[in-house]
């Protein structure tokens, strides 16, 4: 028997990724599947949007614009749209639960509640969202690179690495959505986030190269988020590698490891008081 | 099972729990007793290893829940005051999920399920959304949830709250075999009568302090006296009514509606009353009980 300490400690915004446990963060994984499977279609609706996408301007406007150059090369414009448009289902698939759903069962439907009288800790509540968006990110980014090598959209080998790196942008946007969310306060807030969410998916370079913005506008592109995605998917799916591309996933590896670690902390305020 | 030592809970600056000991054995039925704000449902918390103490010493199950809270929530069931069912599953995969979350074997909980639903009287609704329940079913499937994991401590906070009085019955009946299956209960309760018969020890509770604390009975007998006269007298004849019972030397409390005098013959009582030539409305002698008591330690107070 230990005297308790006050809750308040200055490191409190790193120790508590600490006291998360693989094993128990799982749990909260299955939960989540099985909710999945009882409610497919939402899960298969969050796909086909930028599926969708790629028909209409990939495909369709496509006919209408000339082709780009990346890395040197000309490419279609189809396939130059393609590797942004898996970008952002690689963003949809982790921040589609983080948000909304999140901020659905952090204020209404009350479900940590119950999940924290039992083993888990609110460490493993994190990461175990985390973790089940992360794996509805890969799932909507494996079925698009799919669907993108099945319209011969898939330029080269290197293209096999597209997986791993999509996988990274949903877990970085994953942890980024579970940190914003944890601190908003109303539907309002939410919905400011899904204001900031489609510019972004909108002018990352998604759709046309980054040298159309005049300098400034090229430079605030260049620190959103999505951008690195969109640059890395696109170098290897065009087969255009070069070495300055680790910075762009160490971006990414950096915002997934910081917005995991704030979110683990303020669940543990919000849901330990 | 559980030991506390000048436990304390703030929020803010705001006391909600100032400075309580307990100590809770293995096997009893343990109850807290209190009105709204009392700090019944943080002091739960705090077992539960749900809520960090602010200062002060606890043990649950030999442990310390500032370092060992996983490990002790392993063995305890929880009963929150509100359910906090999980709305996006059906009946059965509430505790299906539950179980996985104490890390056990999907046959293992299968089974349970089974036979909790059954102890529930919920077999007939497995597939049904919680959503469609309706208030004592939540309640029962609450309880039934709180027992996937087979713990050793049950802690429910209103079990019965809100309740029908049929439906409160069923739940007393579920509580009472556990009891009898020797598993340690703490419950709080706005009931009376469920306290006096289930708990084997209670402790009163009010503004964060412990008032007072035994088994019904005892509590019964040390504060208040074996029996009850109630008597409803118009307001002009309170005053003469009260001197009589004073220099009778029973304790009185007035209510709203009632004056409450107690003594070991309320028969005596009622005679003392009636020798002062006032004409009563209306007498009720009873058995003195735990609401007796509450009234007198939490309640209005009007002579010693
Ligand atoms: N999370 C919280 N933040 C601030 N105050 C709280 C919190 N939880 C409880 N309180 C306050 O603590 C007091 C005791 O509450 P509680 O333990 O729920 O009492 P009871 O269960 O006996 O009704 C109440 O005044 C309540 O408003
Ligand atoms: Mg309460």
């Amino acid at each position: 028997m230990s005297a308790a300490r006050p809750t308040s400690v200055p490191l409190l915004r790193l120790t508590p990724l600490a006291l998360a446990r693989p094993g128990r963060a799982r749990r909260l994984v299955e939960r989540n599947l099985v909710v999945y499977r009882r409610g497919w279609t939402y899960v298969v609706s969050g796909f086909f949007e930028p599926f969708l996408y790629l028909l209409s301007i990939g495909v369709g406007l496509g006919h209408l614009v000339g082709s780009q150059r990346v890395g040197g090369h000309p490419v279609g414009y189809a396939a130059f749209v393609a590797p942004g448009l898996l970008a952002s289902s690689a963003m949809n698939g982790g921040i589609l639960d983080t948000t909304y759903g999140l901020f659905f069962k952090l204020k209404y439907a009350h479900t940590y509640e119950a999940v924290l009288s039992t083993p888990l800790t609110s460490a493993d509540v994190a990461v175990g969202e985390v973790a089940s968006a992360f794996l509805r990110g890969s799932v909507y980014s494996a079925a698009f690179l799919a669907v993108m090598a099945g319209l011969g959209l898939v330029g080269s080998p290197w293209a096999l690495c597209c997986l791993p790196i999509a996988a990274l942008v949903g877990l970085a946007f994953a942890s980024l959505g579970l940190a914003v969310t944890a601190h908003l306060r109303s539907w309002q807030d939410v919905d400011m986030v899904a204001l900031a969410v489609l510019p972004m998916f909108l002018f990352s370079a998604t759709f046309y190269p980054l040298s159309i913005y005049p300098g400034a506008v090229g430079w605030l592109v260049r620190v959103t988020p999505l951008y690195q995605g969109v640059v890395l998917l696109r170098a290897f799916d065009l087969g255009a590698v070069t070495p300055g591309l680790w910075w762009h996933a160490a971006y990414l590896v950096v915002l997934a490891g910081v917005s995991l670690s704030v979110a683990a902390g303020r669940l543990r305020r919000l849901l330990v008081p | 099972m559980v030991r506390a030592r000048r436990l304390r809970k703030q929020f803010g600056d705001f006391v909600a729990v100032g400075g309580i000991d307990l100590e809770i054995r293995r096997g009893e039925v343990f109850g807290f007793l209190g009105p709204n704000g009392a700090g019944k449902t943080s002091t739960m918390r705090m077992i539960a290893c749900m809520s960090p103490a602010t200062s002060g010493e606890l043990e649950v199950r030999g442990r310390d829940p500032a370092t060992d809270g996983p490990a002790i929530r392993a063995g305890i069931g929880l009963v929150p005051q509100e359910d906090a069912l999980d709305a996006e599953l059906s009946v059965l995969d509430n505790l299906l999920v539950y179980g996985r979350y104490f890390d056990l074997p999907r046959r293992v909980i299968r089974e349970r399920a089974g036979q909790l639903l059954e102890f529930a009287q919920l077999a007939d609704r497995a597939g049904a959304k919680v959503d469609a329940l309706s208030g004592g079913m939540r309640r029962r499937l609450t309880i039934a949830r709180a027992l996937v994991a087979a713990p050793e401590l049950v802690i429910l906070d209103e079990p019965t709250t809100g309740l029908d009085p049929q439906a409160r019955h069923l739940v007393w009946e579920r509580l009472y075999r556990l009891k009898r299956e020797g598993v340690t209960l703490i419950l709080t309760t706005h009931y009376m009568d469920e306290a006096e018969q289930l708990c084997d020890r209670l402790v009163v509770m009010d503004r964060g302090r412990i008032v007072a604390e035994g088994p019904p009975r005892a509590l019964v007998a040390e504060h208040v006296a074996r029996e009850v006269l109630e008597v409803r007298v118009l307001p002009a004849d309170e005053a003469a009514v009260v001197a009589a019972l004073d220099r009778h030397g029973a304790g009185c409390d007035r209510l709203a509606d009632r004056l409450c005098a107690y003594g070991d013959d309320g028969d005596a009582l009622l005679a003392a009353v009636l020798a002062t030539g006032v004409h009563p409305e209306g007498v009720l002698v009873r058995r003195a009980s735990l609401e007796d008591v509450f009234l007198r330690l939490t309640g209005r107070r009007l002579v010693d």
